[in-house]
């Protein structure tokens, strides 16, 4: 038991710093560099895609299982994985809009966002490939969740102060952002070999 | 943007230069640095987007009359992750080697954001040969983003260059045998690659576009 919890464990470690989503494997980037001009709003975003990403792995676990493996329609599970994360999405829009519109003002506009964002997807699709268990699948969803997290947060802190800096003209904005992603990036290679799975 | 006063040619060059999807709108980025260390790779990527794009856009453009305003989305996004399966399907068959390295990105097509934007604000609303050259014209600047970025990557960094010469076969150029910067290859250096291209494009763009487009206005 204890052997399998430390199994977790890297599992976590692995997708969130070693093989972190957005500088290892480019996943999620239009969201990465759509919301991570402020700190508030990767903030935001980060809360809502972790739950999200979580649920969605687990749902999608249970369906990809006991639904399409038993049926041998297992070719079908990008349009399966697409449906349940859009229908996820929009229900717990609803839910959140009912019992929490505090929140769902706060947060509702990123949970829009997330169908568009590659990772949610990509979780579902490895865990299928990889053939995890269903705490696996939690724990990597939970991993891959904090790795975006991590780098949305990282990314914004250092773009605040960017606004500040004085870019040449044709690396304002953007391009300066995916250079500075670059160097995380180099930063985040140093993780590779932290363990071994 | 209506499709009376607009050519097809313009609509074409539209996706190619003016909306650029790598370069001008930012979308669509995660195959742009995940498959293009090779020139290979970033070819077969273009073409399956290229296909995809231009595929949905007619099926759209022909169901625009008959979809429920309502529930568009969803259909729209059956409509893509179809033709996503069977783009994944036969790459995996024609040219599995490609496959192996970008299957993962060629069915994450299906989240494109891209892809989605282009049915919902221009085929679902415009008949099929404007929705056709919008999407051949959205593709090619996919396409055309992605062979330059992998051109640069592998030349820069590894000093080869690998050409597709058929579906199966490839040649590789060898210009230099040392590898000059290594950097370029590896994950971080495709940041830094898009960063500088798309400085370069922006730059390009400020200096002779400009008068093109006074030009036309």
């Amino acid at each position: 038991m204890g052997n399998e919890f430390i199994k977790l464990f890297e599992l976590i470690i692995s997708a969130s710093l070693i093989n972190n989503f957005v500088f290892t494997r480019f996943l999620g980037l239009c969201i990465f560099f759509g919301v991570s001009k402020k700190m508030e709003t990767a903030v935001g975003m980060s809360i809502t895609f972790t739950s999200v990403m979580m649920i969605s792995a687990a749902a999608s676990w249970v369906i990809f299982t006991k639904v399409l493996v038993p049926l041998e329609i297992t070719f079908l599970e990008i349009i399966v994985f697409i449906g349940i994360i859009a229908g996820l999405v929009q229900a717990s829009d609803t839910i959140m809009k009912k019992i929490s519109p505090g929140l769902y003002y706060k947060l509702g506009i990123y949970l829009a966002l997330i169908s568009t964002n590659c990772i949610i997807l990509a979780v579902p699709l490895i865990n299928a490939g990889e053939k995890y268990t269903f705490i696996q699948s939690l724990a990597f969803g939970l991993g891959s969740g904090l790795g975006f997290s991590l780098a949305l947060i990282i990314m914004a802190s250092i773009r605040e102060k960017l606004e500040l800096a004085e870019v040449p003209v044709p690396f304002r904005g953007l391009p300066m952002a995916f250079v500075v992603t670059g160097l995380i990036a180099l930063a985040f290679t140093g993780f590779s070999g932290l363990i071994t799975l | 943007m209506s499709s009376n006063s607009t050519s097809l040619k313009e609509l074409f060059l539209n996706g190619i230069i003016k909306e650029n999807t790598i370069f001008k709108l930012a979308l669509s980025l995660c195959p742009s640095i995940a498959v293009t260390n090779n020139l290979k790779n970033g070819i077969f990527m273009g073409l399956a987007v290229l296909f995809v794009q231009t595929m949905v856009n007619i099926t759209i453009s022909l169901m625009r009359k008959v979809i429920q305003p309502k529930v568009r989305l969803p259909i729209f996004m059956l409509v893509i992750s179809g033709w996503v399966t069977i783009t994944q399907m036969m790459m995996a068959a024609f040219v599995p080697d490609v496959y192996a390295k970008v299957g993962l990105y060629i069915a994450l097509i299906v989240a494109f954001a891209s892809i989605l934007a282009r049915a919902e604000m221009f085929a679902s609303k415009n008949s099929i040969m404007p929705s056709m050259a919008d999407g051949l014209g959205m593709g090619v600047g996919f396409l055309f983003a992605l062979t330059a970025i992998s051109f640069f990557r592998e030349l820069v960094g590894k000093g080869t260059l690998t050409l597709p010469t058929g579906l199966a076969t490839q040649h590789v150029f060898t210009f230099v045998n040392t590898k000059p910067l290594l950097i370029m290859v590896l994950p971080a250096g495709g940041f830094l690659a898009v960063g500088i291209l798309m400085a370069a494009f922006n730059w390009l763009d400020t200096k002779y576009m400009k008068k093109a487009s006074h030009g036309t206005h």
